[in-house]
């Protein structure tokens, strides 16, 4: 079977995972941005929060995916808990990150302008420091969508949802029928996600970033 | 010297002259919209001496108040003490009749307009969004803010249907500090402060900002702390200015005169530094001086009545002028010999005229510049006050020489009460 004859004959199948890779990235994308931003504001005034933060997210960082995704099986099972919970706290630390640099580059002399004029504090955060800061912070959800997506087709390891499951299962009958054509229908198909999304973050980055910090 | 008691009115308020900006003046309403510390101190944790040390300082209403001294001389920590960026440790501060203590910051920050260096425009909004910002505050609805922020862009000389939609980096420097001086307007506070607000920009659009930003006043009359270390800065906008020393310490407060002519101390002196014979012509005004009158003409007066005139005054000529009293021609003597019937069109034209608020160091550079003995000056809407000459300027720093001299040491001391009122507390308790 050719690989054009494969996608065809899998379509649904291939569509329904696609889908959920998607899924699965997204949400767990958009939970590691409101968290990550919410860390991130409640440590960059300090300097020794914020780093200790920034230091956490990297620890979580170095452990190796598929390390993660297995301790995760024994307190959450299998399936789509470890998955999300692994996927999330990789995508945190891009986020955490850039959040506390973003915040800590906005101009010192423009909060207390806006100080100065009578913000109370909650409004210089969000109509002053977030706006400012937001650039930096997409781009940090940028690098978390990419990694997220990497990871996600790990999380097939625990019978996660995805593309995944495409890769691993072609990959474990390596020689036999079709073997090929799932390992690459998987990986296409994430490269292509990959791609989407990218362009997306292109697209809403200039639809949210303010004409006059555009660069 | 030993009366240090804040309600002290400070000093005897003369006349101010009409189309001037700087008075002292002290009257009932314009006493309720000053400032008043009273043994203000600031001490940070940790530090021996205090950052700012049981200053008192009276800022009179509609009046411009520099704080001048050398960096580190507390003079931003004081004049943010004023909203309360920073809270004193002791003391008290009334802002327009009202104890500043008692308010909320967010809400008594609202009502004192904030210019800072580099103008802190915020980046992401437009000109527009950026002055609305505190009428927005206040809730004003979307109609009355926009209408507020065209009027404060013509105010400050910007066009309104050319900047509003713009980012602030699409502007120049000297537009992005006009644009701070209308956000900090934007809601018609009574009180303004003012940190190196023309610090950054370079001396040609400094000059230009220094001289609108007195034009302004005229205006608005608003009670405003000018923060510098800038000594010309000071001597040219100030109506009153407070040289700080260490810990805030008030060395000298007083007019730009006083502060010139007769220094407080040796310390007072060395910042008001060289070239004192000349200094005073580049804080003096044009209006400030006794003018040279000179008899006056319009173009349909008679020739011989003019001649007779000018004959009558000694001064070989006459000055032209229009409907509006606008400066028009010098009409000399020789340019009427033999004529009758009106003057019309005879005489040479006179130089661009000089304004009130002009300086004596302008004056003595349009003299030098020009091909003519005298320059008419013009005040409000241009219409003709009088006219200068070298002998004017001469005249009058002759004056002010033997005013100084009048005065100095002692015996001056007891009658200045408008200087020592407020100093009395700064310079010897420290």
């Amino acid at each position: 079977m050719s690989f054009w004859e494969y996608l065809g004959d899998r379509r649904e199948l291939l569509v329904f995972e696609t889908w959920q890779h998607a899924s699965m990235v997204f949400q767990t994308v958009l939970a590691a941005l409101v968290i990550g931003v919410a860390a991130g504001i409640a440590v960059h005034r300090s300097e020794r929060l914020a780093t200790l933060a920034t230091g956490a997210a990297g620890v979580a960082f170095t452990v190796p995916s598929l390390a993660l995704l297995g301790l995760l099986i024994t307190p959450l099972g299998l399936g789509v808990a470890p998955s999300v919970t692994a996927l999330t706290l990789y995508s945190l630390l891009p986020i955490v990150r850039n959040t506390v640099v973003g915040l800590t580059g906005v101009d010192r002399t423009l909060v207390e302008a806006a100080r100065g004029i009578g913000m109370t504090r909650a409004a210089v955060l969000l109509r002053i420091e977030l706006p400012l800061a937001w650039p930096v912070i997409l781009t940090g959800v940028r690098v978390a969508t990419q990694l997220a997506m990497g990871v996600g087709a790990i999380a097939a390891y625990v019978s996660g949802p995805g593309l995944g499951e495409q890769i691993f299962s072609g990959l474990a009958r390596l020689g036999g029928a079709n073997a090929l054509n799932m390992t690459l229908a998987g990986t296409l198909g994430i490269v292509l996600l990959a791609l989407l999304f990218d362009g997306c973050f292109v697209v809403v980055g200039r639809l949210t970033t303010p004409r006059g910090i555009r660069d | 010297m030993t009366d240090t008691a804040p309600e002290t009115p400070p000093g005897p308020a003369p006349a101010p002259p009409p189309d001037s900006a700087r008075s002292s003046g002290a009257a009932d309403g314009e006493d309720r919209r000053g400032i008043r510390l009273i043994e203000v101190t600031k001490r940070y944790p940790g530090q021996r001496a205090p950052a700012v040390d049981r200053v008192s300082l009276t800022i009179p209403g509609g009046e411009i108040v520099v704080l001048l001294g050398p960096s580190g001389s507390g003079k931003t920590t004081l004049m943010r003490l004023i909203n309360r960026l920073i809270e004193p440790t002791s003391g008290t501060i009334v802002v327009a009749g009202r104890d500043a203590l008692g308010l909320d910051p967010t809400e008594l920050r609202r009502h004192i307009g904030y210019v800072i260096q580099n103008a802190g425009l915020f980046p992401h909004m437009t000109v527009a969004a950026n002055i609305g910002l505190v009428p927005r505050m206040l809730k004003w609805d979307r109609r009355r803010t926009a209408a507020r922020v065209d009027e404060l862009l013509e105010l400050v000389d910007l066009d309104p249907g050319a900047f509003r939609g713009r980012y602030p980096r699409e502007l120049s420097g000297g537009q992005q500090q006009r644009v701070g001086v209308a956000r900090a307007l934007a809601a018609d506070p009574p009180a303004l402060l003012m940190d190196e607000p023309f610090g950054a920009v370079d001396p040609i659009t400094r000059e230009h900002l220094q001289d609108s930003l007195l034009r302004l006043q005229e205006e608005l009359r608003k009670t405003i702390v000018f923060v510098t270390h800038d000594i010309d800065e000071a001597l040219k906008l100030g109506d009153r200015i407070a040289i700080l020393g260490e810990g805030s310490r008030i060395a000298q407060y007083g007019t730009p005169q006083e502060i010139l002519l007769d220094p407080a101390d040796a310390y007072v002196e060395r910042f008001a530094g060289g070239g004192r014979a000349t200094r005073p012509l580049r804080f003096c005004r044009v209006g400030d001086v006794p003018l040279r009158a000179v008899p006056e003409a319009a173009p349909g007066d008679d020739a011989a009545a003019v001649r007779e005139r000018i004959g009558a005054a000694g001064t070989g000529f006459a000055v032209v002028l229009d409907e509006a009293r606008r400066p028009l021609r010098w009409l000399f003597s020789e340019d009427l010999a033999g004529v009758s019937g009106p003057v019309g069109e005879r005489g040479s034209p006179s130089a661009e005229p000089l304004r009130t608020r002009d300086t004596l160091q302008q004056a003595l550079e349009r003299l030098i510049q020009i091909d003519r003995e005298c320059v008419p000056v013009v005040g409000a809407r241009g219409a003709y006050q009088g006219t200068v000459t070298l002998a004017t300027l001469q005249k009058a720093l002759r004056e002010m020489r033997e005013r100084a001299r009048t005065r100095r040491p002692d015996t001056a001391r007891t009658v200045d009460t408008a200087r020592t009122v407020d100093t009395a507390a700064g310079t010897e308790e420290t």
